[in-house]
């Protein structure tokens, strides 16, 4: 984006000003179209997730509102806005309006290394990952102030809670990460992603079994951060009703949703990126538009597949006790990460630029998984009951 | 916690996730049972219930004899008719036939002691107004002489259709599944 903004400003874009303050009046404006990007993706998300939950359930979701339902975030978030805005008397009105402000920039900011394509990133960073890692913190310190400014026992509680989840679960994160910056030597997004191939044996996934693990590592991780099932006991809504946000209503309350949904997407768009080949496809054209289109693409569906295993696993999986979670990070994830981290610098050493036969091999075995996986659920399809009710209309 | 412990939590955790998700797609790809009613079922509700469903009440007047044997049977007294035998003509003069569903209890007592199946119940349901008032069914516009059933079978073609569904809900109503029980 550094690039375009140039090539525009010396084209005599907003010519009649400093050339500084015309880079950031691009730059503002590049913000400006992510910003919409993401909310529509966000809204998007909260409406799809709805309706994969249901049909899990066997019912069908919202499909009233507009065609298929498709419009139904932006009636709630509509309604929403239109709340009344109820700030305790007794909150600490400051933190209690700044917390869901913080939470907003410390989501966004991770959008700013997020690699649509190759150039289509507003911030081609060197540390691009761990810049990522760093700024979603920010999260952390919006989650807290919520829950202490809101003069509320539980809400406090779940914000601790919520601080200590994500706060633990950094760790198998970034040393799953680590595992693959041992394969590409650098930290920047677009550097990972060029490391790769579009071909699946290419892909990070499949490079060696330790990032193999690395992988699910890294997801599990990350739902942990976004307080997503079965990780969400702080903002479990049948039983706290939202930890940390009880207090917030109307726009402010829609602002910390829209972080947890939008998170939802940079947990694809982080795991694509590091492990399931970003946006590289095949050079099949000359074109320079049609490719960078055919990268974006790509790149969406990737990660919007694995906001779908997000959402399928939330319908999957119960929750679990908040010592359990603890106990899951402290006693699983981070030995097993640091064992893995070991494997994989070893790997390393002995095949410094990789060996294609355990590429292969392990492309194999994850084609495999997928059949049995695809037998299993053939076999659960067999076996379903007729209906059991009388049900002479349908 | 011994290393066997640790292992077989692990494997049963990924194992049990592996199943659970499988069992989950299947759910997926499966038609969900909801039923969209009102408007997206795929027969109206009506049409699929019994011919003998005990719905809002109606009254047939062109097979009505007057013989206020709904309004003696009605346990809570929401039939009111006022019929009167015209003293030249000798008939029963119909002037006022008014059901009150709000109170009825779709019991089908009115229904049993019909002798031509007049009164009867329907598949409609669908009752629900905004008005309390709007629930009293006044069958009666202006006032009809009653019908005297004949002593054959009856010959007119207005009336004869009417008689037939009256007379098979008598027979249904009465003694369901044997039509030949009444006699």
């Amino acid at each position: 984006m550094q690039q375009f903004a140039d090539y525009l400003l010396d084209e005599g874009l907003l010519a009649g000003m400093p050339k500084s303050l015309g880079y950031v009046l691009v730059v503002a404006f590049f913000a400006f179209v992510l910003l919409n990007f993401i909310m529509l993706v966000a809204g998007v998300t909260s409406w799809l997730e709805r309706r994969v939950w249901a049909r899990i359930q066997s019912r069908i979701g919202p499909n009233r509102v507009g065609p298929q339902g498709a419009i139904q975030w932006l009636a709630d978030g509509i309604k929403n806005i239109m709340k009344e805005d109820i700030v305790p008397t007794a909150a600490d009105a400051p933190l209690f309006k700044l917390a869901p402000y913080l939470a907003m920039i410390g989501f966004f900011g991770a959008w700013a290394c997020v690699p649509f394509g190759d150039g289509l990133i507003v911030a081609d960073l060197n540390v691009g990952v761990l810049y990522i890692t760093a700024v979603t913190g920010l999260v952390v310190v919006g989650i807290l102030m919520a829950g202490w400014a809101s003069n509320n026992k539980w809400a406090l509680l779940g914000g601790i809670r919520s601080a200590a989840q994500i706060v633990s679960y950094e760790i198998p994160a970034a040393i799953a990460v680590n595992t693959v910056i041992l394969l590409t030597g650098t930290l920047s997004m677009q550097g990972i992603i060029r490391a790769q191939g579009w071909a699946p044996w290419n892909w990070f996934l499949f490079d060696n079994p330790f990032t193999f693990v690395a992988f699910f590592l890294f997801f599990v991780a990350l739902l942990a951060e976004g307080n997503r099932t079965p990780f969400d006991l702080p903002e479990a809504e049948s039983e706290l009703v939202a930890g940390a946000f009880t207090e917030y209503s109307g726009l402010r309350s829609l602002l910390f949703f829209l972080v947890e949904w939008g998170n939802l997407y940079i947990v694809g768009a982080l795991c694509t990126s590091l492990f399931l080949g970003g946006w590289q496809v095949p050079a099949f054209t000359d074109n320079g538009f049609l490719l960078g289109l055919a990268q974006f693409v790509v790149f969406f569906a990737k990660s919007y597949f694995l906001v779908f295993v997000a959402m399928w696993i939330r319908a999957t999986l119960p929750r679990v006790r908040v010592d359990q979670l603890m106990s899951v990070c402290w006693k699983y994830l981070v030995p097993i990460s640091f064992v893995n981290l070991l494997g994989a610098m070893l790997w390393v050493v002995a095949f410094p630029n990789g060996w294609l036969p355990m590429r292969l091999g392990m492309f194999l075995f994850g084609v495999m998984t997928t059949l049995y996986f695809l037998m299993r659920v053939a076999f659960h399809l067999r076996r379903a009951r007729p209906l059991m009710t009388w049900n002479p209309i349908a | 916690m011994g290393l066997g412990t640790y292992v077989r939590n692990i494997r049963e955790t990924l194992g049990t996730i592996f199943e659970g998700m499988a069992i989950t797609a299947s759910h997926f790809v499966r038609k969900p049972f909801t039923i969209q009613y009102p408007d997206r079922t795929e027969i109206r509700v009506q049409d699929s219930l019994p011919f003998r469903y005990r719905g809002l009440l109606d009254v047939d007047l062109e097979i009505c004899t007057g013989c206020l044997a709904c309004e003696r049977a009605c346990p809570i007294d929401c039939i009111v008719i006022d019929a009167e035998k015209d003293k030249q003509t000798k008939e029963m003069i119909l002037k006022r036939f008014d059901i009150d569903l709000a109170k009825c209890m779709y019991c089908g007592l009115c229904s049993e002691p019909c002798p031509t199946g007049s009164i009867h119940h329907t598949p409609e349901f669908e009752g629900a107004d905004y008005s309390l008032e709007s629930l009293v069914r006044r069958y009666v516009k202006a006032p009809v002489v009653a019908y005297k059933p004949p002593k054959g079978p009856e010959n007119d073609a207005d009336v004869g259709p009417i008689l037939a569904r009256g007379l098979r809900y008598l027979d249904e109503f009465a003694s369901p599944g044997d039509p030949k029980a009444r006699e």
